[in-house]
């Protein structure tokens, strides 16, 4: 094996690595909601080719609004779905969309965009875990 | 110029109005800013070139106070008009960047023909395959030609040439391609990689390689590797990718095309009385309580109740029921619906959202954003799926310039641009969704509202169907079927019913009911009644008319001292037929029997088309019902149904049903929404069965708005369709790639000298995207047996809207 090649294997072997690391990894902090006024838990997800944040945890049993704020034109991110709670809207860019549910069950859920390209996690822990 | 309404909450004090207020005028882009304390609202006037209602919002918040957007009030069809609008123009605009992308690409190859030759010319060797095997085949093709039809572009500076195709790749790249690399680099800081990832990288790498061998050559000549540019294959793959992109953005409107063909059915404006006057409205003024007219020909503009006229209304847009439905005054009319032949007023009863059209329009979209199950695996696949390609694409490279040595440099590099660029998460991430939604639109036409995927799956795994009877397979409403006079009796068919329903009016017992609607329709008078007095279990008794009647079961006629000795043949065939028989008699003067009529609930003119449609479909057909085992089995057999369960309590129901899925059975049960609740719920499947346009039936997972049994079997058909649609999409989206990246990786180049060019990797993968939609739209349409939603039926469907028709027509004809 030349050096080239040599060389060549152990920077695709760091690069692969860097690669799993930095999507399966890295960035994967949950964002931690509180409850507000009348024990609703707000959050805004800015809707940015992506969603910020993308990880949410929220508490069963109280109501949850998650308002997105979507400032792409991305024809990819017009669509925001939560197929576990049958919801999907239509986000209008350069607004505010609500979307209003109570998650009674524990467990994490999906939100994503309409082709499912762009994904968040919507994390439901019990009351007493919070 | 444009002027928004900001809310702002935690303001106490005019200073604190004052601060947000000042805030807003010192940003750039704001022309007049107006903060209203006892509002707690900024009116903000703003260059909305420079400034988004999203900046102003946090201009505020930076100043301690918070601020939301403008909550869009908006309904279902405003949302898909809004949506409509956005991917019309989404479509304008990628049918232009495809367009003048395939131009520049078109150019980029007559342009890159003489470079082409460059290599060979000056003694360099490929190597064993050429890096790009279509652009070395359009060579070999075009460039004998070319040269001779161009001989000027040959004489041209190959380095000019060079670096004009650099100006035109990176025009390109700056302007049609934009939007990959913008995106991608968003995602990217989100942690997520998408299609976009793909085609930015996959171009990226190769015009990074073409610009290296344009500026500096021999960094590459001198390790032995060609300077080849490959400007042309990033302006294909970009203008694939985008006519791809093109097709998709068109198919996927079609998806959704149900449902702007709701939005198109309500009027614009509706012709109101108010203040004495008509009043041409626009929609959104007409408020509840606003008397509404409408001439013929018109559509209805909202829901509401017939004060005064009659007409015959077209409600197939929301029932799927081809036939005009005869209303007057007091019967419901629904927006959308064309009023056919007669003029009426009508009170507005519920507007906006709370219309049927706009609920169903909910509804529809609720379930059209929902997951059906099977897309589960394809949901795991793609959320990892764009950094597996990468990391392949890196393996890749490696793995040739290890495998193949360092001189096949350029081949490893092309292999690695293929293996990004044929990678097509796309069509997995479209397969299920476009299919759900084509069925969706599909069944709310044929008057049939799917819940959600979830449903829909269920239902196209059903072996057993269960039928309620009453409401469901017969219509729910006992009528009379049977005048009989006594050989005796001094009267006719006419005075006989007069006087029993006379009596019968007076009575609150459903059977009571269809005796006195049978005179009614005969337009017979009912003479006053006074002395009325029922017996639980047997019947009544009242005076008519100076005469004592007797109108009820044989232990009644008995108890009065009644002989109906003559009737109780012809009253034990009634029996045997599944009917009910009441007599009639007197007690003043001579004691005697006049007659007999009989009552039953007859089954709906298309019930027994419906359980064929079933059996045909392979499933299982069973009635449940409470009644008696030998009026269920006349039923059961004029339905042509072969299993029958009588006697059925209703909570009797939900265990019926938990055996039959004990047996191993999915199970679907039919109801009418309401006594059977509990049953639909507990079913795999609950299918609903609305009356008109009442669609808000919550315990069920399929509601069918046309009010026969008609739809289930074609909710069943339509549903294992989409099924198969869900399938095949799956398994080509999954094929299409574990082939073609092994494929574009050089896996078969070894064996049978194959490989993929990126650019026909873009052409595979711009394919692949659309073949998924087109197969989803096919469902539109897919023919769902022999149906009533394909082919008019007209005989039995006209008995039934035949004005002043009951049993006795049927049983006489």
């Amino acid at each position: 094996m030349t050096l080239i090649e040599s060389s060549t294997l152990a920077a695709a072997v760091a690069a692969i690595g860097w690669i799993n690391w930095y999507f399966f990894v890295a960035g994967r902090q949950t964002t931690r909601v509180a409850a507000g006024a009348g024990g609703r838990q707000d959050v805004v997800v800015r809707v940015d080719g992506g969603y910020e944040p993308s990880a949410i945890q929220v508490v069963a049993g109280r109501p949850v609004r998650l308002s997105f704020d979507r400032v792409d034109t991305s024809g990819c991110s017009e669509e925001v779905t939560l197929p576990d709670f049958g919801i999907r809207r239509f986000l209008p860019t350069g607004a505010r969309t609500t979307v209003d549910f109570t998650p009674d069950t524990p467990g994490t859920y999906v939100f994503t965009c309409g082709m499912g390209m762009l994904r968040g996690r919507l994390v439901v822990t019990r009351a007493t875990e919070a | 110029m444009e002027k928004v309404t900001l809310p702002v909450t935690g303001m106490t004090c005019a200073s604190c109005s004052t601060h947000v207020q000042r805030a807003l005028e010192a940003t750039p882009g704001v022309a007049a800013a107006s903060v209203n304390l006892m509002l707690h609202n900024a009116v903000v006037t703003f260059d909305n070139t420079t400034l988004t209602p999203t900046d102003l919002v946090s201009v505020i918040e930076q100043t301690g106070y918070t601020s939301t957007l403008p909550q869009p009030d908006r309904t279902a069809l405003d949302e898909q008009d809004a949506q409509d609008q956005a991917q019309a123009a989404e479509y304008q605009d990628l049918r232009r960047k495809a367009g003048v992308s395939l131009a520049a690409a078109a150019f980029g190859m007559l342009a890159s023909m003489p470079l082409m030759g460059s290599g060979a010319a000056a003694g360099h060797d490929h190597g064993a395959a050429p890096a790009d095997p279509f652009l070395a085949w359009t060579h070999r093709v075009i460039d004998p030609w070319l040269s001779a039809a161009l001989p000027w572009l040959y004489a041209i500076d190959r380095a000019g040439l060079a670096w004009a195709l650099f100006v035109v790749t990176a025009a390109v790249m700056g302007w049609a391609g934009r939007h990959f690399y913008v995106r991608a680099w968003k995602a990217f800081r989100h942690h997520a990689a998408d299609m976009n990832t793909l085609v930015a990288v996959g171009t990226g790498a190769a015009f990074a390689y073409s610009v290296l061998a344009t500026a500096a050559p021999t960094v590459l000549t001198s390790r032995g590797v060609a300077a080849d540019v490959y400007y042309e294959a990033v302006l294909f793959i970009i203008a694939l990718v985008l006519v791809g992109n093109t097709f998709e953005s068109r198919a996927k409107r079609q998806t959704s095309a149900a449902l702007r063909a709701l939005a198109g059915l309500q009027p614009k404006t509706a012709r109101v009385l108010r203040g004495g006057q008509e009043r041409d409205l626009p929609l959104d003024d007409v408020v509840v309580g606003d008397v509404v007219l409408v001439r013929p020909g018109e559509r209805v503009p909202v829901d509401g109740e017939i004060l005064d006229g009659a007409s015959a209304l077209d409600e197939s847009m929301l029932t799927g029921e081809s036939l005009p439905v005869a209303k007057r005054a007091g019967d419901a009319v629904f927006g959308g619906t064309i009023n056919r032949t007669g003029a009426f007023r009508f009170r507005a009863d519920r507007v906006g959202a709370d219309s049927a059209v706009q609920r169903i329009a909910r509804m529809m979209r609720d379930a059209q954003g929902s997951r059906a199950p099977i897309q589960q695996l394809a949901d795991a696949v793609s959320a990892v799926f764009v950094p597996v390609v990468l990391s392949l694409a890196v393996a890749t490279f490696a793995g040739w310039v290890v495998l193949a040595g360092e001189g096949s440099l350029l081949q490893a590099f092309a292999a690695a641009v293929a293996v990004l660029i044929i990678a097509c998460p796309c069509a997995m991430g479209l397969a299920v969704p476009t299919a759900l939604m084509v069925a969706t639109g599909r069944g709310a036409a044929a008057g049939i509202l799917i819940k959600g995927g979830e449903a829909l799956q269920r239902a196209g795994a059903i072996t057993t169907v269960v039928l309620d009877k009453t409401g469901t397979v017969t219509e729910g409403r006992p009528t009379v079927t049977d005048v009989v006079v006594a050989p005796d009796a001094d009267l006719d068919d006419d005075a006989l019913l007069a006087r029993a329903a006379a009596v019968e009016a007076a009575s609150e017992h459903p059977l009571a009911d269809a005796v006195v609607r049978a005179a009614r329709e005969r337009g017979l008078a009912l003479a006053p009644v006074s002395e009325f007095s029922s017996v639980t279990g047997q019947g009544a008794v009242a005076m008519v008319g100076g005469e004592r009647l007797v109108i009820g079961n044989q232990a009644l006629l008995v108890g009065e001292g009644l002989d109906a000795s003559a009737l109780a043949g012809a009253a034990s065939a009634l029996a045997d037929r599944g009917r009910t028989p009441m007599f009639v008699g007197t007690t003043t003067g001579r004691p005697r029997v006049f007659g007999l009529i009989a009552v039953a609930d007859p089954i709906k003119a298309t019930s027994r088309d419906a359980v064929a449609r079933l059996r045909a479909l392979g499933l299982d057909v069973v009635m449940l019902t409470g009644d008696n085992a030998r009026t269920a089995a006349v039923i059961a057999r004029d339905a042509g149904i072969d299993r029958v369960v009588a006697g059925v309590l209703p909570e009797g129901k939900v265990a019926e049903i938990a055996r039959l899925q004990a047996e191993g059975r999915v199970v679907a049960m039919v109801g009418d929404g309401v006594n059977d609740a509990p049953a639909l719920a507990r079913a795999d499947v609950g299918l609903a069965i609305g009356s008109g346009t009442d669609i808000a039936i919550e315990a069920a997972d399929v509601t069918l708005m046309r009010g026969d049994l008609g739809g289930v079997a074609t909710a069943i058909a339509l549903s294992r369709r989409t099924m198969t649609t869900m399938k095949q999409n799956l398994f080509w989206a999954f094929v299409y790639n574990v082939v073609g990246i092994p494929v574009a990786a050089g896996l078969l180049y070894p064996v049978a000298g194959v490989l993929l060019s990126p650019v026909l990797a873009s052409a595979a993968m711009a394919f692949s995207s659309v073949s998924v939609v087109a197969n989803s739209l096919r469902l539109r349409t897919i023919r769902l047996g022999r149906d009533a939603d394909d082919i008019p039926v007209a005989t039995p469907a006209s008995k039934q809207q035949a004005p002043g028709c009951c049993g006795c027509c049927e049983v006489r004809a």
